[in-house]
């Protein structure tokens, strides 16, 4: 069988359209492959896939039809964190969906399941660190600010919660690796991109912090200090835990 | 603020309520409808403490001034340590400025008992209906209660509060009497009575009118101290399973004795805390509230300690070999969920995904079941199974030499192992 190797712009969207051309070409094997083709061979079958927004749309219509609102939102989410060479993962998923009569999204037994399940969950527990990990510092206009690293491209995850409980406070979480971040004013988010490299040393910007915020920042280090019991120190499971990583945006750990 | 002061209170104050081991914050849902700060819902572990235990919570007691004279706490009467107490404005200063900073879920105050129980009491109440009603906070609240306090003041405390906890502090009366002279065990039980009395009720009219308002949504909890007293894990776990059943508990919690004094009615200062115990004993409570296990499968008068060596299921299941081998493509899930190396999770998915086909040793692995213990008790779609006519001593020997490190050094306390 003829190997098919698509080309694509690497957004969802790219990859419903992707899905698309694989039906309107009765394609069976493929591969993925993410912006310009180089490689000129000769008997490579080929096809640029162009992102279409009809096209994607009908794939994720067909979708819904045969997978759940949650098992969309899940395969999202496992594009979103943007883990290198998954899609094809992701693709598979999708064509095992349309081309079984049944639901499948339960089918551990099913490599493609199971594999989305695996890339879920990783997703899912960089967002609970996140959500667990933030450490807000208040500035001198009262914007509670936090410099972030995770693993994967969370933070379009993390809105809703942040959202939620923080509804009465200004506050933004900066993604230093992807350089942006999500801004909330008190009534709406958006996405930020600023030139922020001096926001990303928590002690270069003493100035611009509020007056009581190294208060709280020591009472916070104090006071996980004094919980602490000595007798039953276990760092193993101390790192497990909170890999070293994360340390260096944790107030208590810097 | 001054805050020299302040520190050394925080200090002094979160050092003394360190040893009450909950931290839980989840099994609440409020939510934040009034456009204020926070909401509760399923308790993130924002820190660890270098010894691995989950920080949720600011954990504090609003004084270590104490009547009473416990000879298992830090802060009894004639203990020679430094004294302090919060205002009621401090806990609620402290509280907010760490939430908002996403340091923690809440807050968690406990406090020692000065002058007389209502009198504590009412204090600990006052900071939770501040920081509810004057500062819109939504988030987590758990207040223990004073033993002794009146129905009144618990009742205010469960409109304020998520959760509520009396804690029984030794599993046994006769303990209690022991070590607890001050206390009586029926100042702990009636406030939980009129508790779980109080919690049905809200939570039946809740159902009829949407607006009734909340009461201890997370319910109550309780703790004990193990390896102060000599009572046995029977003892412990059938006095956990009767405050679950007859209090509707939401949690015990089991406290390995930490020595703090010197006193001959106590294990002497440098008897190791009983870790490995206390995490058998939390293994046990899961299997009895989550697994269908009842009590006695656990603990009984024939086998009145957990094996230190093994967790409770695997312990279980060799003393029962005549209940395997299970069959993963056809047993109930109860069954499954029986079988040593697997937990709650992978048993869920067993059951969804063999409706598709019949499942193999390469699915269960994927499915993150621990095959080096399952392969014992399973047969599944595959000619390759445990031949052998092993019986349960054999087994466990087998697995221990394969896992040691595993078993004898786990030292976990909220843990999510089988
Ligand atoms: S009443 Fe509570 S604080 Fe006071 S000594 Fe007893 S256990 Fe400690």
């Amino acid at each position: 069988m003829a190997l098919t190797t698509l080309i694509y712009d690497g957004t969802f969207e790219g990859l419903l359209s992707a899905v698309y051309e694989v039906y309107a070409h009765h394609l069976q094997l493929v591969k993925l492959h993410t912006g310009e083709w180089h490689n000129s061979a000769l008997f490579e079958n080929v096809i640029t896939v162009t992102t279409d927004e009809t096209r994607a749309a009908r794939v994720l219509k067909g979708l819904k039809e045969r997978v759940s609102h949650i098992g969309i939102q899940r395969l999202y989410a496992a594009h979103l964190a943007g883990i290198a060479g998954e899609d094809i993962n992701l693709l598979g998923y999708m064509r095992y969906a349309f081309d079984s009569p049944v639901n499948i999204e339960e089918d551990y037994g099913n490599k493609y399941v199971t594999r989305v399940s695996e890339l879920v969950r990783m997703v899912r527990r960089e967002k609970h660190r996140m959500e667990a990990f933030v450490r807000f510092q208040q500035l001198t206009d009262g914007t509670f600010y936090a410099g972030v690293e995770p693993d994967f491209n969370v933070l379009p995850l993390l809105i809703r919660h942040f959202k939620s409980r923080y509804a009465d406070q200004k506050w933004m979480i900066y993604d230093i690796k992807r350089k942006y971040g999500v801004y909330y004013d008190l009534h709406d988010t958006q996405f930020v991109e600023m030139d922020f490299a001096d926001l990303n040393k928590p002690n270069s910007v003493v100035a611009a912090f509020a007056e009581d915020e190294s208060v709280y920042q020591h009472l916070w280090k104090n006071y996980f200090n004094s919980v602490n019991i000595a007798s039953r120190k276990n760092t193993k499971l101390h790192v497990r835990h909170i890999p070293k990583r994360y340390w260096k945006h944790l107030t208590e750990k810097i | 603020m001054n805050e020299e002061r302040i520190t050394e209170k925080l200090n002094i104050l979160a050092d003394a309520a360190k040893y009450d081991v909950s931290c839980a914050s989840s099994g609440s849902k409020r939510k934040n409808e009034n456009k204020g700060l926070g909401n509760a819902s399923n308790g993130i572990c924002h820190s660890y403490t270098e010894d691995g235990r989950c920080v949720s919570l600011l954990k504090i007691l609003l004084t270590n001034h104490c009547i009473f004279d416990c000879a298992y706490c830090v802060s009894r009467k004639n203990n020679d340590i430094k004294r302090a107490a919060f205002t009621v404005q401090e806990v609620v200063d402290l509280t907010i400025n760490f939430y908002r900073r996403n340091y923690i879920e809440g807050l968690f105050l406990s406090s020692g008992i000065f002058k007389n129980a209502d009198y504590t009491m009412e204090r600990l109440v006052r900071v939770a209906k501040k920081l509810r009603t004057e500062h819109n906070f939504n988030g987590y609240i758990h207040l223990k209660s004073i033993p002794g306090a009146s129905d009144e003041l618990m009742n205010e405390a469960g409109l304020y509060a998520d959760r509520l906890s009396v804690n029984l502090e030794m599993p046994t009366e006769a303990g209690l009497k022991l070590l607890a002279p001050d206390k009586n065990q029926q100042d702990m039980i009636k406030p939980m009575g009129y508790l779980r009395n109080a919690i049905i009720k809200h939570s039946e009219e809740k159902k009829l009118f949407k607006k009734a308002p909340q009461f201890a949504p997370a319910g109550q909890s309780t703790q004990m101290i193990i390896g102060a007293t000599p009572e046995n894990d029977n003892v412990v776990l059938h006095s956990a399973n009767y405050f679950y059943k007859n209090f509707k508990l939401k949690r015990v919690y089991y406290s390995g004795y930490v020595p703090v004094l010197a006193d001959n009615r106590l294990p002497a200062l440098n008897t190791a805390v009983p870790m490995v115990r206390e995490n058998r004993l939390y293994q046990a409570d899961w299997l009895m509230r989550f697994y269908g296990f009842k009590v006695n499968e656990i603990v009984n008068n024939a086998q009145p300690h957990l094996d230190l060596d093994i967790d409770p299921k695997l312990g279980w299941a060799i003393r029962n070999m005549q209940a395997f081998p299970v069959d993963i493509n056809k047993s109930d899930l109860q069954l499954i969920l029986r079988v040593p190396g697997i937990g709650l999770l992978s048993a869920q998915k067993i059951v969804s995904a063999r409706k598709f086909g019949k499942l193999n040793w390469d699915h269960l692995k994927k499915m993150g079941v621990s095959l080096n213990r399952a392969k014992y008790f399973v047969t599944c779609n595959s000619n390759e199974f445990e031949r052998r006519d092993l019986t349960g001593n054999n087994i466990k020997q087998f697995i221990l030499a394969t896992s040691q490190s595993k078993y004898l050094k786990n030292t976990q306390t909220q843990l999510n192992l089988f």
